[in-house]
């Protein structure tokens, strides 16, 4: 079974079809890249994975349960974490805590445990620094950890947000534009990183992305979103070379 | 290493609150000594009570206005509510209760708990509201509290007791020789023993911080600040939107229905009191304090409160001088130049100091 399946899913605005009839199937453990002119759709797939929009048609699977409608919470409890392709981290709070909030809902004390600094509140607020500190320390930011967010520079704060999703304990990491806005030796560091994630948490990930060198560097699987139905799929190699595929992202 | 890091800036938060903790009482220390050695007149003694408040009153809008993000323009309703559940508390319970900090101890308890309540009905419907929507109702809501109460007829007698709304009780139906007014309408509410002491109001203030620390620093304070900083964010990685705008609204609006107990204790009771002007005036504190900063707040309600009091002495000119200084405090704490200014000064002194030293 495919750890996401998604089955003629679709979403219209009125009279417009953003996305019409999808069709995916991602392995447990793959690389999965979604790729297509600016438009087509492709960050209405991420949103309606995540419950921000609800499909008005078709459904979509993870570990063959149904999560198409579930909200935002409820999607991200069943496993399934974002980055967003304008980065969107908690700005004025540490690069720590911007970690520990990924954490929040594995940890169990009430907010009266808190006022009253109860042992479990210790105890979890420990094993919780710990675990974001590891975390940290993955994308190399421990040196940082009590900076404001916002004054990380814009590579570094990718990482950042692809940490705090990590942090939600994900089945399938999904990445809007991770490279978008970086120059050639950030793009050359997060291709190192999206493997290594790939390869030390044993994650599926699918991603958004217009900058071929880093698709064609790490993707395994390609689906081309045209118009908001997909044009193609296949293996990396053999999708890029489709004339079809170059048509629409140069044109005739 | 890195448990260093993390230790030393857990430490450094800690000392802050302390710091923030060891102002307040050493303040109101320096100001009962002063007072009782008689270097500042009776009028300033009368001014620590209500400096108490208004302090828990700041400190409990922050958590809503600057750490949670919303603003509310209601706090002085919830204030209202706990107030008269405080005080008529303490009416009726005059005789059944005698000991009289026992019985002001529960009246703040119920009325902190009466106001928290009312905080979380009202921000129910309002949590789909967000910014200037958000503001506009919670201002109407808090016009609405205090205009429900100036609408409220409580009398005792031997029968036990009657209660009307927007009209007066028919004393044809009293027994008038064991008669007594407890709630009557628009007109001040007497009869509220004066529990309230300095040293208790400022124990409350101190209780008030340790626990507004206490959730600034655990997961629910976290939770507050990422729906403030980004909501799609915080949804996104599952923090439950709802759940924690209410605690934050319950925990805030308990905080103003234990100062509205210590007010109805401290003062002769009247609803008109805490109309929008009150829930202004306190906006203008924390806002003036900084927005997220409680240091802040309670300093800006220790000046902006005594100011019209020290003012006094410049009779008709004395609100004018008030909108100027707070206008200045405004700019001041704002302006880019100002600030580099004053950390220049700041800095070409504490550098003279150190070649002094030398």
């Amino acid at each position: 079974m495919s750890l996401l399946e998604i089955n003629n899913l679709g979403i219209a605005f009125g009279g417009l079809k953003a996305v019409d009839a999808l069709n995916m199937k991602i392995e447990k453990g793959q690389l999965y890249g979604l790729i297509g002119p600016n438009g087509a759709g492709k960050t209405t797939v991420f949103n309606m994975l995540t419950g921000v929009y609800k499909p008005t048609e078709g459904r979509f699977f993870l570990d063959g349960e149904n999560l198409t409608g579930h909200s935002p919470i409820q999607i991200n409890g069943k496993g399934i974490a974002r980055t967003f392709q304008n980065i969107r981290l908690f700005n004025d709070m540490s690069i720590l805590d911007n970690v520990k909030l990924g954490l929040n809902n594995k940890q169990t004390y009430t907010v009266a445990e808190g006022i009253f600094r109860s042992p479990r509140y210790h105890r979890e607020e420990k094993a919780m620094n710990e675990k974001a500190m590891e975390l940290l320390e993955v994308f190399d930011l421990q040196e940082q950890c009590d900076w404001k967010a916002e004054n990380l520079p814009y590579g570094k704060q990718r990482k950042l947000e692809i940490a705090r999703a990590l942090a939600t304990d994900p089945k399938l990491l999904l990445l809007d534009e991770p490279a978008a806005g970086m120059n050639p030796n950030e793009t050359e560091e997060l291709m190192e990183t999206i493997r290594f994630i790939r390869d030390k948490f044993n994650m599926t990930i699918l991603l958004i992305e217009h900058d071929m060198r880093l698709v064609s560097g790490i993707c395994e699987q390609l689906t081309v979103l045209n118009f908001g139905r997909e044009l193609t799929h296949g293996k990396t190699a053999e999708v890029l070379s489709n004339p079809e595929v170059i048509t629409a992202y140069l044109g005739e | 290493m890195k448990k260093l890091r993390t230790g030393s800036k857990a430490e450094a938060g800690l000392k802050n609150n302390l710091i923030t903790l060891a102002i307040v009482v050493v303040f109101f220390a320096v100001a009962e000594i002063l007072v009782s050695a008689g270097v500042l007149g009776s009028l300033f003694e009368g001014l620590l009570i209500p400096m108490c408040y208004y302090i828990i009153m700041a400190i409990s809008l922050n958590l809503i206005v600057g750490i949670l993000g919303e603003l509310s323009l209601g706090h002085g309703g919830f204030m209202c509510v706990g107030a008269y559940v405080g005080a008529v508390f303490s009416v009726l319970m005059k005789s059944a209760i005698p000991n009289a900090g026992l019985r002001y101890a529960l009246a703040l308890i119920l009325g902190g708990l009466a106001a928290g309540l009312i905080g979380v009905l009202i921000a129910i419907p309002i949590l789909r509201l967000q910014g200037d929507y958000l503001a506009i109702v919670t201002l109407a809501f808090g016009e609405i509290i205090y205009k429900i109460i100036q609408n409220c007829y409580l009398v005792s007698d031997k029968n036990g007791l009657h209660f009307s709304f927007a009209k007066p009780i028919d004393a044809s139906n009293l027994d008038l020789t064991s008669k007594k007014d407890i709630l009557n309408g628009a007109m001040a509410m007497n009869g509220v023993p004066r529990s309230a002491t300095v040293i208790s109001s400022l124990i409350l203030v101190v209780i008030t911080l340790i626990v507004i620390f206490n959730v600034i620093d655990s997961r629910s304070g976290r939770a507050f600040k990422a729906i403030r900083d980004n909501r799609i964010a915080a949804e996104s990685i599952g923090v439950h939107i709802t759940k924690y705008k209410l605690t934050a609204f319950f925990i805030s609006s308990f905080f103003a229905g234990i100062a509205g107990v210590i007010y109805a204790h401290s003062n002769a009771l009247s609803a008109n009191k805490f109309n929008y002007n009150m829930s202004i005036l306190i906006l203008v504190f924390v806002v003036l304090g900084g927005l997220g900063n409680i240091r802040g707040s309670i300093i800006a309600t220790m000046i902006l409160y005594a100011l019209p009091e020290i003012l006094r002495g410049f009779q008709a000119y004395r609100m004018l001088l008030y909108a100027i200084i707070l206008i200045v405090m405004m700019i001041l704490n704002n302006n880019e130049k100002c600030k580099a200014f004053f950390s220049g000064i700041w800095k070409k002194r504490s550098g003279k100091k150190k070649e002094d030293a030398r």
